[in-house]
């Protein structure tokens, strides 16, 4: 007990915090926005893996990281329009659309990372985001070293809370996507297309999964490897689920496991002997399913997720 | 646009969407070929040729269905009453755990009856991983895509646990895996020389066991009905929450088959890498078959051949075997939309 309150005394671990949560952020916001819209997007681990990718490959070709960030947004919007024009338009089963992309997107990152790069036996590395300490700020003992000496797409995902927040709750077009969740009639009703609004929050969200993706290539990490994602994609969707649906308790979710990651492994190095570490590994997955069941009695569900939007179809 | 559904579905319709399904993944996958720079056809040839060209191909071919065939069927039973089961890795991984267990010399029965209690045994184990997840759909409406999907991370885990410690085979030079299933648990093989073992029986028999299932018996009615819609069925009376359960206990059970199948038959122990990934690849082969439990086995042979063949592709021509991979992800995604057009049709206005 000691030994967890000694860890959390330390500037490391709260750093390495905030590093795991902010592709959780991305990850976790991105499904958030398509899910409210109606649409579950089980496509965010294929589409964070070739966010991933992208991003990646784009600087290693001689890119810029902010130009690769955007790029990386671009293809997982691309897969979006993918995923919202079988399940939007097409009404097909969400589920299996998910999945099918999820399978589609790894396994093109993979086969594309391994055209461009045929012979690399050892990943090769890019030069990642450099952390960049907010001045005044990160001069504060203990939490300018933890909080604000971070990479720039941190702080970026940060900003995006409140950004996602403002925009889906003080913006028009944010009530159209939350109402085309909740009663897509009434958003018919007031002459705004529902498959246009739906489309458009699979695609932002998706663009969003994908940077999530993209930070941990080329901010986290330095190298691509095979199976980087590694079930972040489906802790997000458990994470939207603990979240109920809203970008500030997203954020405390995101936060709470990230945190429980970061203790993992320090606690990993502490108990390391006594405990096999497999078992230290299993936490953030068994978390992400109590999460769920935790909040799964009070989930209020967007009323039409799931269900597909048929122009003239009767109730 | 406006999509509209079909007075009927044809019967001729639903039979050819898979294979107009496989000509557009092909098709689109030809992109990528062309990349590659290897001529499109030479590669299908390569492809066909690795999976079907050589008695040794097609045995390998055969070797690598059985698997298949099984998390095909677990999934498809599973997707039937819309419980999207997708930790057939997780339950083959348990199945195969079971096995290791209880057949590596803990008890000693002769073989007649030693492999059908290992089957048995990998059942439950299968089938039990899926308890939690059941029960959390049907009492707290915890969506079962997420809970099963972490299970499989959760269990792998596990497995890597169980074989680096208290499974590890002693004789085995210091790699991680488990010791060896006895002589008597031990699938027998059909061929005298090759990998081809008596799974491939046992799958075909469980294709037809589910078919009739699904289509004879009252369980098999209530599942389909619980699929179609959970209200009406609950309506005419079917305990719907005790059909699912039911629905996963089975479908957890042909998935850890698949892992005995693996270990008993196939490799004779249990390693970490005993599972490229069937269990996800079972996912498309239940939807190539329309989650037909007969069309299962044609489909889990096409995708086998996918995996086989994309093998011997890789090493003739510079094309990464990932390319399998892209033909699977692109096939499921085909025949979501093929089988909508045996449904629906698009009227242009």
């Amino acid at each position: 007990m000691s030994d967890i309150l000694d860890i959390l005394l330390t500037a490391g671990f709260w750093a390495a915090t905030i590093r795991i949560v902010s592709p959780l952020i991305f990850g976790t916001l991105g499904e958030l926005i398509c899910e409210r819209a109606g649409v579950l997007n089980l496509g965010i681990e294929g589409i964070m893996t070739v966010g991933a990718m992208a991003g990646w490959m784009w600087v290693y070709q001689g890119g810029d990281l902010w130009t690769g960030v955007l790029f990386a947004a671009f293809v997982g919007a691309i897969f979006g329009l993918l995923h919202a024009g079988f399940t939007v338009h097409l009404g097909l089963s969400q589920h299996v659309s998910g999945i099918g992309i999820t399978l589609f997107a790894s396994s093109l990152s993979y086969f594309v990372y391994r055209m461009l790069l045929p012979n690399a036996t050892t990943p090769p590395k890019i030069k990642p985001f450099e952390s960049v300490p907010i001045p005044i700020l990160s001069d504060i003992p203990f939490v300018g070293e933890a909080l604000f000496t971070q990479s720039p797409l941190t702080y970026l995902a940060f900003l995006t809370v409140p950004a996602v927040w403002y925009v889906l709750y003080r913006m028009p077009v944010g009530l159209a996507i939350r109402m085309a969740g909740e009663n897509p009639m009434a958003v018919e009703a007031q002459g705004i297309n529902v498959l246009s609004i739906r489309t458009g929050a699979v695609m932002a969200g998706s663009a969003l999964m994908a940077i999530g993706g993209a930070f941990i290539t080329m901010s986290w990490f330095d190298a691509f490897y095979f199976g980087m994602i590694n079930g972040r994609g489906w802790i997000c969707v458990a994470l939207v689920i603990f979240a109920s649906w809203k970008p500030g308790k997203a954020l405390i979710g995101a936060l709470l496991f990230a945190g429980l990651e970061a203790m993992q492994v320090r606690a990993q190095q502490v108990a390391g002997a006594a405990i096999p570490y497999q078992f230290f590994l299993m936490l953030p997955y068994l978390l992400s399913i109590v999460a769920m069941v935790f909040m799964a009695r009070r989930a209020r569900y967007p009323q039409a997720l799931l269900v597909p939007f048929r122009r003239g179809e009767r109730i | 646009m406006l999509i509209e559904p079909r007075q009927s579905v044809s019967a001729l319709a639903s039979a050819l969407a898979p294979v107009v399904a496989i000509m557009a993944t092909l098709a689109l996958c030809s992109v990528l070929i062309i990349w590659t720079g290897t001529p499109v056809l030479n590669a299908y040839y390569l492809l066909f040729k690795g999976a079907f060209g050589s008695g040794f191909a097609i045995k390998e071919t055969l070797t690598r269905s059985i698997p298949l065939i099984f998390t095909g069927l677990a999934v498809a039973i599973a997707f039937r009453a819309k419980f999207y089961n997708i930790g057939a890795e997780g339950q083959l991984y348990c199945g195969a755990l079971a096995a290791t267990v209880f057949g590596t010399g803990l008890i000693t029965l002769p073989p007649a009856v030693m492999i059908p209690f290992l089957i048995v045994v990998g059942a439950l184990a299968g089938g039990a991983l899926l308890i939690v997840p059941v029960l959390l759909k049907t009492r707290l409406n915890v969506d079962e895509v997420v809970t099963t999907l972490l299970l499989n991370f959760i269990v792998l885990l596990l497995v890597s646990y169980l074989i680096e410690g208290p499974l590890r085979d002693p004789g085995a030079l210091g790699w991680p895996q488990a010791a060896s299933i006895i002589d008597q648990g031990v699938f027998p093989k059909l061929l005298a020389r090759g990998r081809l073992h008596a799974g491939l029986l046992f799958a075909i028999i469980a294709a037809v066991l589910v078919w009739a299932m699904m289509k004879f018996t009252v369980l098999g009615y209530e599942i389909r009905a619980v699929g179609y819609n959970p209200k009406a069925a609950n309506f005419a009376g079917i305990r719907v929450n005790r059909t699912v359960i039911i629905t996963a206990m089975l479908s957890g059970g042909l998935a850890g088959i698949a892992g005995v199948s693996e270990v008993a038959g196939l490799k004779g122990y249990l390693t970490l890498d005993l599972s490229p990934g069937f269990g996800y690849t079972g996912i498309a082969v239940a939807m190539l078959a329309q989650l037909h439990p007969l069309a299962v086995v044609p489909s889990a042979l096409f995708l086998s051949a996918v995996y086989v063949g994309a093998d011997a592709m890789s090493r003739a021509v510079n094309i990464p075997t990932y390319i399998a991979d892209v033909l699977v992800g692109v096939s499921v995604l085909a025949i979501l939309v093929s089988v909508m057009f045996t449904r629906y049709r698009i009227r242009w206005n």
